[in-house]
């Protein structure tokens, strides 16, 4: 092998700088318009004034991290229950035995209601609702039933993620698993589901997002996370700033893991051996 | 071959780097100088003191009261839904209640009358974004605050009132007659409000209190006896204990000079909207008269009476 580059790479090599260099002309271009003519707008100074004001960012900035302690905390806990209640919810869904009709019949119903529902209003109706049954103070709770709703809600869509996922094995698999001796339970556990979740994983990530988010709709039964908090700031100063502060943050934890859902998606298509068509 | 790829990818992002940074530095430099360009003006027009009008501008402001968004109509927005006592039935235009009647009769002060006058409806965000406004003046309880006059103007108050706590009868906020009473209270209160701020600044009870985008939020979490309290304006907390929460009561009220932001309510303008100084020169003709107290008396006499609570 001699180290000269073939023709083949070095026509490869000059296409590849031509795409640089688009991309690059190409940024330039649109991001330098941006910071060019959006301050040329008429309102420009009133919304710089309303939303980017430096020092009442400084002001709330520490807030708003501290309040978003309580948005991790709820994902952290509910991520959990959110997966096992979900698998528990694909897995009657897809049992073949005549006599679990209906499990099968509420694994159906439970998707589908619960993920009819907007999760503001699931908020609303149970965190509010189920305490006023006459729950003690502790068992009261908000934080409890945000997260409750949150469970409910996303392992609906979780669930229908997961079935998707089964449903991806091709049956051969199964019928594999059950020729060589294994049962119902031992071919799902050991040849199906670890088949599925490889397939599901971006998905799952992109539902992890989302979820990041909506934890905030926590806050409209009581507790003052992020959203809530920098609802409070924006009416004590009048500015929208605080609400850019809490979208930054927002976006120091969802975009590593829109990342990581990318990066799980290629490693994927790359295992599977799909080419990348530009 | 693997290196280039990693290339360029990382090409672009350093482009876009290099521009964003380009731009924070050019910002920073536009922000500096309009800073202080800007800071005449707002020291000039006095926002961050309602009460400095001088008879001057009084003056010229009167004459200044066409300014409206749509000619010969004066546009006052308030809530959705807007609040008994301050609007009877959700119903601004019949003048019934307090705010409805005031804002009538500050509209007929500036020459508005019969059809000149428009209601419309905004929230509270809708009153603080920038850009142009659907309405020449704004109601629905605005607490006046110099930080908030920094991106909105305020008339003169309309009425000042006092804080006021309401708990469910056997709550452990029941029979409290000072704020050491109150310290191991769990509280709720409405988002934005000054009853928060007075929550967290007078009280400073040792658990969070809980936060919600309403009184319909406040309200349901006492019944969900997820709270002990809240905290309301006296008005509301009178309407709120004697109609809308069974088994409620107000505690008691707190003094003017409690501490925290005095719960002033004004009108909200457009920053530096002309029209301001015309309400002020009305608000204050009505102070003058007798007929603001005359208002007050009709709408809200029944809404003051509560026992006072001590700061000590």
């Amino acid at each position: 092998m001699s180290d000269r580059p073939t023709r083949r790479e070095r026509y490869e090599r000059a296409r590849r700088r031509r795409s640089v260099a688009i991309a690059t002309v190409s940024t330039i271009v649109v991001v330098g318009a941006s910071i060019v003519l959006i301050p040329l707008t008429p309102g420009w100074d009133r919304v710089r004034q309303a939303f980017f004001d430096g020092d009442v960012f400084l002001d709330t900035f520490p807030g708003l991290l501290g309040a978003f302690w309580l948005d991790v905390k709820i994902l952290l806990w509910s991520t959990p229950f959110i997966l096992a209640v979900s698998l528990l919810i694909a897995l009657a869904r897809n049992t073949r035995s005549p006599a679990l009709f209906p499990l099968r019949a509420f694994a159906v119903i439970y998707t589908d209601v619960l993920r009819g529902i907007p999760v503001i209003l699931l908020v609303f109706l149970i965190g509010f609702g189920v305490p006023a049954l006459g729950l003690s103070r502790t068992w009261a709770n908000p934080l409890i039933w945000g997260s409750v709703t949150l469970v409910l809600s996303y392992s609906a869509y979780t669930a229908e993620i997961i079935r998707a996922g089964i449903e991806a094995v091709h049956e051969s698999q199964r019928a594999g698993a059950r020729s060589l001796g294994m049962t119902s339970s031992q071919t799902m556990r050991t040849i199906v589901l670890p088949q599925a979740f490889r397939k599901i994983v971006p998905p799952l990530m992109n539902t992890f997002v989302s979820l990041q988010k909506d934890v905030a709709l926590v806050s409209l039964i009581g507790p003052v996370e992020i959203l809530r908090q920098a609802g409070i700031d924006k009416a004590t100063y009048a500015n929208f700033t605080p609400y850019v502060a809490a979208s930054l943050i927002f976006l120091a934890l969802t975009i590593p893991c829109t990342r990581l859902a990318d990066w799980a998606l290629a490693r994927q298509r790359a295992r599977t051996g799909a080419t990348t068509i530009a | 071959m693997r290196r280039s790829t990693a290339l360029r990818r990382i090409i672009p992002v350093i482009a876009v780097g290099a521009l964003v940074l380009a731009a924070c530095g050019s910002d920073d430099d536009a922000s500096g100088s309009a800073d202080g360009t800007l800071a005449p003006t707002d020291t000039g027009s006095g926002d961050t003191a309602p009460t400095d009008t001088d008879p001057g501008d009084t003056d010229s402001g009167a004459g200044d009261c066409s300014s409206t968004i749509d000619d010969g109509v004066l546009t006052i927005a308030t809530g959705e839904p807007a609040f008994y006592p301050w609007v009877i039935d959700d119903a601004p235009e019949s003048g019934e209640g307090f705010e409805a009647a005031l804002a009538l009769a500050v509209a007929a002060e500036m020459g508005y009358e019969g059809d000149a006058v428009v209601w419309t409806r905004t929230t509270f965000d809708e009153a603080i974004q920038p850009g142009a406004k659907s309405f020449d003046m704004n109601l629905q309880q605005y607490t006046i605050t110099p930080e908030r006059a920094e991106n909105i103007d305020f008339s003169l108050p309309y009425f000042t009132s006092n804080q006021a706590i309401v708990a469910l009868v056997g709550s452990s906020a029941e029979g409290a007659t000072t704020i050491a009473d109150l310290k191991d209270v769990k509280f709720g209160a409405q988002v934005g409000t000054t009853s928060l701020a007075f929550i967290t600044d007078v009280i400073q009870p040792t658990q969070e209190p809980f936060v919600y985008d309403d009184n319909v939020g406040a309200k349901a979490a006492l019944e969900a006896n997820q709270i002990d309290a809240a905290v309301f304006d006296l008005p509301t907390a009178l309407f709120v204990s004697g109609v809308e929460i069974e088994g409620s009561a107000v505690v008691g009220q707190f003094p003017a000079d409690a501490g925290g932001t005095t719960d002033q309510f004004g009108f909200v303008l457009e920053k530096d909207s002309a029209l301001t100084a015309c309400v002020d020169a009305a608000i204050t003709t009505l102070t003058d008269n007798g007929e603001l107290d005359a208002i007050t008396q009709e709408w809200l006499s029944d809404f003051t009476g509560a026992p006072v609570i001590t700061v000590e």
